[in-house]
């Protein structure tokens, strides 16, 4: 399986202002000095070896959207946040000869950040494609449809050709979605969410955002210990910090770093993606979280080590 | 888990002994309730033995932090070691519970009557 990330931002889009810009090309040059860059492989070469992810890239601004790509005919998406748009754009500017241009898309929950892709997600207005949409809310369709009306947009709902069809999901149940099998589970989060897990060819990914752990579930016996157990990927809601989630921040719904480490080595996940960063976080505050929980990770290992990073847009993890 | 136990003035000293984890949280949360509010206008915990705490241990001690808020005892930890000042550093516990690099400065600064129990123990 393939995993691309096409949108990592918590809660709003964050995009780049010319400031943050100009901080990086400010570090990146001071960083050049006495490189040799005298062609383009050696320019690359630095880039690569000699700059730090948050001056040589950004984790991104995009809403929460997941392509699953198990090598099937069709498309598989976690959320249609903004990210979703891109993923979208990606879609018609190539050729998919061996796609049917069917996307199935398994929504975490319909709130807002989790769907204003779709609006603008353009393979929805091309007559032919087929959009499912999956989900365990039943008022996910009258989210979506209630995107498309004035005076929030102008587009209404039946201005979009491609054949649009809610699918209905039970929690705990397997289903088999263009040769992936996928369960999903309920979280806790305002008016609930539900993380997926993916399986195809003895590889596993889980995808749990907007979930908060409460500390009197928090055991071997968590139900969302036996979710991850094992997992290839997890891709984990570390919003906030730990001291915030269980203090001013407590019940609203996201999680931690650290909470993320502990449960997914009870769990014996083999790798940490930490994914819904804090929109007031910019990448070098991302970077900093990044490497402490890599540290966290070496301080609280008693078993196998556990690979810890964070997702990025445009992010491709291989499985 | 090890807990002992020492009052100077006004202040109640906690010195547990070990790691700080799902299986040993609830005695040291207990501890620190049972004096928070109870029997000291101060609470200090000794962090020197303790070469771990994991999350659920964090928990206990805001628990006991906002106990203590309420009950207008301020609780504060001192002697942490490196590895769990790196805890607190990652969790940004640093910016919620009182810190102090010995029993000496706390005392000094919560309660100057501890503070020459303390230095005349």
């Amino acid at each position: 399986m393939l995993v691309r990330f096409w949108g990592t931002r918590g809660s709003l889009p964050t995009p780049l202002n010319a400031v943050a810009v100009r901080e990086k090309i400010r570090r990146a040059l001071k960083a050049s000095v006495g490189q040799d860059l005298s062609t383009a492989e050696r320019i690359e070469q630095f880039m690569d070896e000699k700059l730090e992810f948050a001056v040589a890239g950004a984790f991104g601004g995009n809403t929460s959207c997941v392509e699953i790509d198990g090598g099937g005919k069709q498309h598989i998406l976690c959320d249609m946040g903004s990210g979703g748009r891109e993923f979208g754009n990606a879609v018609m500017a190539q050729k998919y000869p061996h796609k049917d241009n069917v996307f199935n898309i398994f929504q975490s929950h319909p709130h807002w950040d989790h769907i204003m892709g779709f609006p603008f997600f353009v393979p929805a207005y091309i007559p032919g494609n087929k959009v499912i949409i999956y989900g365990c809310h039943d008022y996910l369709e009258e989210a979506y449809r209630r995107q498309h009306a004035e005076p929030g947009f102008p587009v209404p709902w039946a201005a979009l050709a491609a054949d649009i069809e809610f699918v209905a999901l039970e929690p705990g149940k397997e289903y088999v979605v263009d040769g992936v099998t996928v369960r999903a589970l309920k979280q806790y989060h305002s008016g609930d969410s539900y993380g997926y897990r993916f399986e195809k060819g003895g590889k596993s990914v889980v995808y749990s955002t907007d979930c908060e752990h409460k500390f009197e579930s928090i055991n071997p016996d968590y139900p969302f210990v036996d979710f991850l157990r094992g997992a290839d990927l997890v891709i984990f809601d570390a919003m906030y910090s730990l001291a915030d989630s269980i203090s001013i921040k407590e019940d609203w719904g996201h999680s931690s770093n650290i909470i993320g480490v502990e449960l997914a080595q009870m769990a014996g996940s083999k790798h940490l993606c930490m994914y819904h960063h804090e929109p007031n976080y910019d990448d070098a505050m991302i970077s900093r979280i990044l490497a402490e929980t890599i540290r966290y990770e070496e301080l609280s290992e008693e078993g196998e080590s556990l690979h810890v990073s964070s997702a990025y847009d445009g992010r491709e993890i291989v499985l | 888990m090890e807990i002992t136990e020492s009052q100077f003035g006004d202040a109640v000293l906690l010195m547990p002994v070990g790691r700080v984890d799902q299986s040993t949280a609830p005695a040291f949360q207990s501890a620190m309730l049972e004096v928070v509010g109870k029997r000291g206008a101060v609470v200090v915990v000794d962090f020197s033995n303790i070469p771990y705490i994991s999350s659920v241990g964090l928990r206990a001690l805001m628990i006991a932090a906002k106990q203590g808020k309420v009950a207008k005892v301020p609780l504060a930890v001192v002697g942490l070691t490196s590895e769990v000042n790196e805890v607190f550093e990652i969790s940004r516990f640093n910016f919620v519970v009182d810190i102090f690099d010995t029993v000496e400065a706390a005392l000094t600064a919560l309660s100057s009557d501890a503070a020459s129990a303390y230095a005349a123990r």
